[in-house]
């Protein structure tokens, strides 16, 4: 039976492990290379790497943390974070990373998808959407609104709808990201995950404000999501992956328990 | 001296194979070269990509025909994924004629489920239907990583080695003689799937599939 993937995501500034709380106050807390291969070893079913560094003079250290990831940890390793063309879509594919994100690009210029899944194949290209819930309006009726940049900039655009337009220019999963929800540890944001979930028929991956083994089962049932994925909750060590994974098969979900 | 080639049709990330490979003391090499894969003593077949354009490119260099060659040779061979998928004869991927080193078709899920997702992606565990060198020793909670939107419906049901579930059982291990085919990414599959590569790297390329038992057979 097909499982329920717990990934863990790893926001990499600089070559180093940052976590941010509503997508400022980074922090750096450690090695990635390191905490990958832990998490690897501990039962982690997917990584994503997420390259915050500011300037792109620097893109060449997120390629090296890529490759020494990619040395030693033997699960789908998801790279994203300023890509904005093929070719850097394809950098990271030779440093070692299967799935390539797009995210704020993908917005500012939507043949970014076309292009990486043409290159890449529809299953490694992830479309990542920052979401702010909002009132609904007329240009944004589902409520929710695509945010860019970190979370900065607010776009008018309808999260619903670049889900099914990013989805058919060739995205083989969405990682449902709330900006409400990032790092407050309250919970996923269920309403918003269950709509782009139930609207799509490719993977999506819950994102954003998990704090308890409890919000990862609501996110992978109330939320009829494919996947959850943690940051803080493993990063600070306040939980193992291993013990996440327990908490969801005890709750009765289909999860990888030999590793 | 002894060689395993990892066959480059630009199908993939085939570093990650050569990773994996080295993770269990295979040293292999990757080359688009088809007078290397000549030479090959142990081949990986890998590939991520549409069937179409992999044949095109196996058309375009020569490896589909050094490949073919090879494994008449005897050498043992490990298909994963798409380059499972296009040993067989036929994909229903753009109507494409395939290898056909596997008789047989690779045909797209179809689900009376319409919520049920496409890609299968994400672990899923198998089920060994046919005792095989390469997949001995499994454990039944051992799962793989899959990404597939099309599965191998081998003619022969002799040859089909494992199965796993996505709504409907579906193969996802052929062999046949000296060719093993795999549609998970053995190489992203922990250590479940670091164990089968070292097992393909043991394996002498010898497989006999049992008999299909028969009442009153004399053995």
């Amino acid at each position: 039976m097909l499982t329920k993937r717990l990934i863990a995501c790893l926001d990499v500034r600089n070559g180093q492990l940052a976590k941010s709380v509503k997508f400022v106050d980074t922090k750096d807390i450690g090695d990635p290379v390191a905490k990958a291969r832990e998490y690897y070893e501990d039962g982690l079913d997917e990584l994503v790497f997420y390259d915050i560094t500011a300037s792109s003079d620097e893109r060449r250290i997120m390629l090296d943390v890529v490759e020494a990831v990619a040395a030693q940890v033997f699960i789908p390793l998801s790279v994203g974070g300023g890509v904005r063309t093929v070719a850097d879509a394809t950098d990271l594919r030779l440093a070692g990373a299967e799935k390539i994100n797009v995210n704020s690009a993908a917005v500012q210029r939507p043949a970014l998808i076309d292009e990486c899944a043409h290159a890449l194949g529809n299953q490694n290209v992830v479309l990542s959407m920052d979401i702010l819930r909002v009132a609904p309006t007329a240009e944004v009726p589902s409520g929710y609104e695509i945010v860019i940049n970190g979370g900065r900039l607010r776009t008018g655009r309808d999260a619903l709808a670049w889900a099914l337009e990013g989805v058919q220019r060739g995205a083989g999963e969405l990682v449902v990201n709330s900006i409400d929800a990032d790092g407050t540890r309250d919970g996923y944001e269920l309403t918003l995950t269950r709509l782009l979930s139930e609207a799509v028929r490719v993977p999506v991956i819950a994102s954003g404000g998990a704090g308890t083994p409890q919000h990862l089962v609501d996110a992978l049932t109330e939320g009829a999501a494919d996947a959850v994925l943690v940051a803080s909750m493993v990063h600070f060590g306040d939980y193992r992956c291993s013990e996440l994974k327990q908490a969801l098969a005890d709750a009765g979900l289909p999860m990888r328990m030999r590793w | 001296m002894s060689e395993t080639v990892i066959v480059d049709y630009d199908a993939g990330n085939l570093r990650s194979v050569q990773r994996a490979c080295a993770e269990v003391g295979l040293a292999a090499v990757i080359s688009a070269d088809p007078a290397h894969l000549a030479r090959a003593e142990r081949i990986i077949f890998p590939g991520v990509g549409q069937a179409g354009s992999a044949m095109a490119t196996l058309a375009r260099t020569g490896l589909g025909e050094a490949l073919r060659r090879r494994l008449a040779d005897g050498v043992p061979v490990l298909g994963i994924c798409l380059g499972l998928q296009i040993s067989l004869s036929h994909s229903e991927e753009g109507d494409t004629p395939t290898l056909g080193l596997v008789p047989g078709e690779t045909r797209r899920f179809q689900f009376a489920d319409p919520t049920l997702k496409v890609p299968h992606m994400g672990w899923n565990s198998i089920t060994v239907t046919q005792a095989h060198p390469v997949l001995a020793d499994l454990h039944e909670d051992d799962a793989f990583y899959f990404v597939h939107s099309y599965y191998t419906a081998p003619a022969d049901p002799q040859v089909v080695l494992a199965t796993a579930i996505y709504e409907q059982p579906f193969c996802c291990a052929v062999g046949q003689n000296n060719y093993v085919g795999v549609q998970f990414h053995t190489e992203k599959s922990g250590r479940a799937g670091l164990a089968l590569l070292a097992r393909f790297a043991a394996w002498d390329g010898r497989f006999r599939p049992l008999a299909p038992a028969q009442e009153g057979s004399a053995c």
